[in-house]
Parts: structure tokens; sequence; C-alpha cells
């Protein structure tokens, strides 16, 4: 309003006016508080690392990894409760994976926006909110008792799972809906019905997306001890479980467990179980995000 | 001949976007066919009705019928698979999908159970060919299509409609993102491919729509204004709308 009064002297006069150095002070201020903030928020991450490493790094050796424990979990290894989270990992694996890869195509390919596929989605976000040891007592209810599966691996997964299918399903669909319109489209018009175009160009192009979903999801159920406290995790046992109906150990539980409830507990081992836990998550972490920069370096669109 | 036979085709999409009004023409067999007119005039939703592309799309109501060798495609029961394939369609945008040259053009034939590696090599030289893109893409068929440049995607993607043997070939401005040589490449393509096919083009703008047809729809805001022989209806309109579209007056 006021600048269409101007007159053009005026304008470039503006223009040539200096940049006053008091307004880049505070530039310079704002720009460096910002920066100081940022930094402050990845202190806590690599502060608990560096501890954890310190800490927990000479408990660390081959012997540690690959025996049982001993004096009542004092002393010895922590074999079993390693074995125990690759299985139940494996267990979400087979029972989420599938059926959150599945509910993806659905939502992102097929359903179109009905009440039904709203309820669908409140359902998913709010799965995502519910805190984890809610499913754990679900699952004790449901898998535990109800279907009479005991505390086992196998209860313990499904619990696992149903806690994990969200985060699979919205990571997978929204990969699913990156993929350009265009190919479908194109992919129709070639005389391609809509699964042959999901299975030959969609999911291929969405694969490394979906990937990333999935191993987020498996790091959040490795990492969790709530929904496995009451349907799955032992506090000790002398040989590995050899059923999915046996129950297992498992190394946050064991961790837990560790920590609280033995005494005259060396603090070595339990940052050496903290250590082993977090390289667990750590790697699966650094796995999904070199899927993920692979992934955008080969991309064509 | 008429190989397409539009009826009174009326049809309006749900976001009140482009539609048609109570359109009626013949296409005839072995000759290009031009839609052309301004922008939002519903060339290209008439292209998409006739290989039934807009049921992707949120179409609100259609009536009318489209009889394809006296089929009524917009029948439900109609095999909307087969007829895509007897029904080739090229984009503005060239579109190669994400795989070599080769697959993009064997994709559509493999989708329909074709295997045998001979017959699949046999169509992307075949149809190659005929795009006019053979010669410069032989060397290099499994490289990724996205490599090569715009005016040869493009034609890579009419072979890849071409290796389908389709009987109607429809294309929607396939030259606007062209240079002025890949034009006249493509140009060129489709006088000779009229020969053995059914064209339907929708041209860039409005020479290039004096340069291709044989015949000629005015479009204007969802109607039909006129429809005649290329040559007379660019040279003589015998409505004043056309009259001024073509002369430049407005679009």
């Amino acid at each position: 309003m006021g600048q269409e009064n101007l007159a053009p002297t005026q304008i470039t006069n503006i223009m040539k006016r200096p940049f006053s150095p008091n307004r880049r002070f505070i530039e310079r201020i704002g720009f460096a508080g910002l920066t100081a903030t940022a930094l402050v928020t990845t202190l806590p991450i690599v502060g608990t690392i560096v501890y954890i490493l310190i800490q927990g790094a000479p408990a660390i050796s081959l012997e540690f990894l690959t025996s049982f424990p001993r004096d009542g979990m004092r002393a010895g290894g922590i074999l079993p409760a390693i074995i125990g989270t690759l299985y139940l990992a494996l267990g979400v694996s087979i029972f989420a994976v599938p059926l959150g890869i599945a509910a993806a195509i659905y939502l992102a390919e097929y359903a179109s926006d009905t009440p039904l596929t709203r309820t669908i989605r409140i359902a998913i976000i709010n799965l995502a909110g519910i805190p984890s040891v809610v499913y754990g007592l679900f699952g004790l209810g449901l898998f535990v008792l109800f279907l009479n599966f005991g505390t086992s691996i196998l209860a313990a997964s499904l619990t696992l799972s149903i806690m994990t299918l969200p985060v699979i399903i919205s990571t997978a669909e929204e990969a699913l809906r990156t993929v350009p319109q265009s190919f479908r489209t194109v992919s129709a018009s070639l005389g391609a019905t809509r699964w042959q175009t999901i299975r030959r160009i969609v999911l291929k192009e969405a694969l490394p997306g979906i990937l990333t979903g999935v191993i987020l999801g498996l790091e959040r159920a490795v990492g969790e001890t709530a929904p496995i406290l009451f349907t799955g995790a032992a506090f000790f046992l002398p040989r590995l479980p050899n059923s999915p109906f046996d129950a297992t150990m498992a190394l946050p539980y064991h961790l837990f467990v560790i920590s609280t409830q033995v005494p005259n507990m060396p603090v070595q081992i339990q940052y050496g179980v903290a250590l082993t836990l977090l390289a667990f998550v750590l790697t699966m972490n650094l796995v999904a995000t070199v899927i993920r920069s692979r992934a955008r370096a080969k991309r064509q669109w | 001949m008429h190989k397409i036979i539009i009826e009174s085709l009326s049809l309006q999409y749900s976001d009140g976007t482009e539609s048609l009004r109570d359109v009626s023409l013949g296409i005839h067999q072995n000759a290009v066919t031009v839609l052309f007119g301004p922008a939002g005039g519903g060339k290209s939703t008439l292209l998409r009705c006739l290989n039934r592309l807009n049921d992707l799309a949120e179409v609100k109501a259609s009536s009318g019928r489209i009889l394809i060798d006296g089929e009524n495609i917009l029948d439900p029961k109609v095999d909307v698979i087969a007829l895509r394939r007897k029904v080739g369609m090229v984009f503005a945008r060239p579109v190669p999908l994400p795989m070599s040259i080769r697959d993009n053009v064997t994709y559509g034939l493999e989708l329909a159970g074709e295997k045998r590696r001979a017959t699949l090599d046999e169509a992307v030289e075949r149809s190659l060919t005929l795009a006019a893109i053979w010669d410069e893409v032989k060397d290099r068929l499994d490289t990724l299509a996205v490599a090569l440049s715009g005016g040869q995607q493009q034609r890579v993607c009419l072979a890849r409609v071409l290796a389908l043997q389709p009987e109607i070939i429809l294309l929607d401005e396939p030259t606007s993102g062209l240079d002025p040589i890949s034009t006249g490449k493509v140009e060129a393509a489709l006088q000779e491919l009229k020969k053995e096919y059914t064209v339907v083009l929708v041209p860039h703008s409005v020479q290039q729509a004096g340069r291709t047809a044989d015949h000629a729809a005015f479009f204007l805001q969802g109607e039909l204004i006129e429809y005649g022989e290329g040559k007379s209806l660019f040279t003589a309109p015998k409505q004043k709308k056309t009259e001024d579209y073509v002369t430049g007056r407005f679009g």
C-alpha cells in the first residue's frame, strides 16, 4: 500500500541504504541461537550412547555373548536373552510384516474414501498411541489366557506384532503413495490390471520405503519390555527355548531384571546388556538408513 | 469408414472441471482425426473415454454411447483390459516406466502373458522402428528409459503402445514438451502410422492441428462446435467460433 505511493527514486534510495549493522547483529544472534538449540537436541543421544559404550564395553566378550548366565545371573553371558530377542523379532516379521504390508496396499491402492476406510485409518492412528503396557495386558488376556498359548514366544510375538502394525502400515502406505500416479495411469493404459500394476511397478518402487518401515517397526518391537512382560518373557531359563510355545528370555526384560530384581549385581554386566541391546537397535537403524539413501540415489523420478 | 462412432456423449467430473455435452461424431479408420480447441474444452476427456481411462477418475455422471467396431465400449460388461490393448494411448508428458527401454516396450505384451523371447524381441525391433527411434536406441536397449532425452522418451512411449498392435492410437498432446525436431519426427511417424491404424490426436497447437489433420473436430467448453475434413475446416470454417479460433482471435 505505502510502497505503491513511493516515487521510483525513493525506491532506489531504500535499496541503496546500507543494511544496518544492528540488524545484521540481531540476525547473527538469532542464527547462533538456533544452531545451539539444534546441537543441544543431539546431546542426550550422543551422551547416552557414549556413556553406555564406555561403561558397557569392558563387559563385552565372546564369552559374554555366547554363554549362559551363571551365579544367579551375576556372571556368565547373555546368550539366551540374545537368542530370545532374535526369536521375537522373527515372530514379529512373520505376523506383522505380511499383514501390515497387505493393509497398506489396501489403504493406498484399493480403498476409496469411505466411512469404512476412515474408521480403519482412525483405528490405526489410535493403535499407535496406546501405551505398550496396555498391549501387554491385552496380549495376556487374549493370547496367553483365552487362546491358551501360555506365556510363550508365540503369545509375545503376536502381542508385539499388534503393537508394531501401525508403524509398518503407516510407513508402507506412505511409501506406496509416493510412487507417482502417472505410473499407474500408464500401466493401466497398457492393459494392466490393478494388481499387475501394483506387483510390477508400485511395490518394486516402494520397496525401499516399505523395508525402512518394517525395520523401524521391528526395532520398536525388539526394544520393548512391557508387552512381553506378561506374555512371554522369562526371568531366567537354564536352556534355550525349543518351541514357539516356550517362554524365552529377552534383552530388554533381562536388563530390567538384573537392574532391579537381583541384589549385588555387578554394574558392568547391566551396562553390557544395555550396550548389546543398543547395538541391536542402532544396527537396524543403520541398515534402514543405508537402504533409504541407496534407493534415493537410484530413484528415477 | 467409421472406426469409432460417438453418440450423444455427455460426462461430468465430480470436481466440476472439464465436461462433455452431447458430443456426437464418427472417427474414420486409417486417418488422423484431430480434436482441438482451447484448454478445458473436453478433448482429453473424450480421448480418455475411448479407452475407458476415465474409469480411474472421479466421474459424476455420464451418458451416451461409444461404438468401436459396432460394440458399445461404455457398457459395464466390456472387458476393459482387452479394450485398452486395442486402443493405445500416448500421454502429454512422456512417462517411461522405471525399467529398461526393452522392458518398457515389452511391458504390455508381458502383461498379456507373452513369454516367448523371440516374439518379444521381434516386437521390440518392429515397434521401435515404427516409432522412428530404433536406430537411436538399438545399441542400448538395456539402459533405463529415463536416461533418454524427452523426445526419445516420447517415441519409446509410442513404441510401447505400438508393441501391443492396437487398432486405435490416442495421442494427448504428445509433443507438448518436445523440441521442433523431435516434434517433426513424431508427426512424421503419425503419417506412417495412419496407414495401419486409426489415429486420434489432441494437438498442442492449432498449427500442429492444421499440419496433421485428415479430419478435425473443434471443441469449445465441452461442446463439439464443428467437425469436418481437415483442409476445409482450417481454410473455410463454417462456424464463426471456429474461424475466430483458427485465425487466432481467441484461445
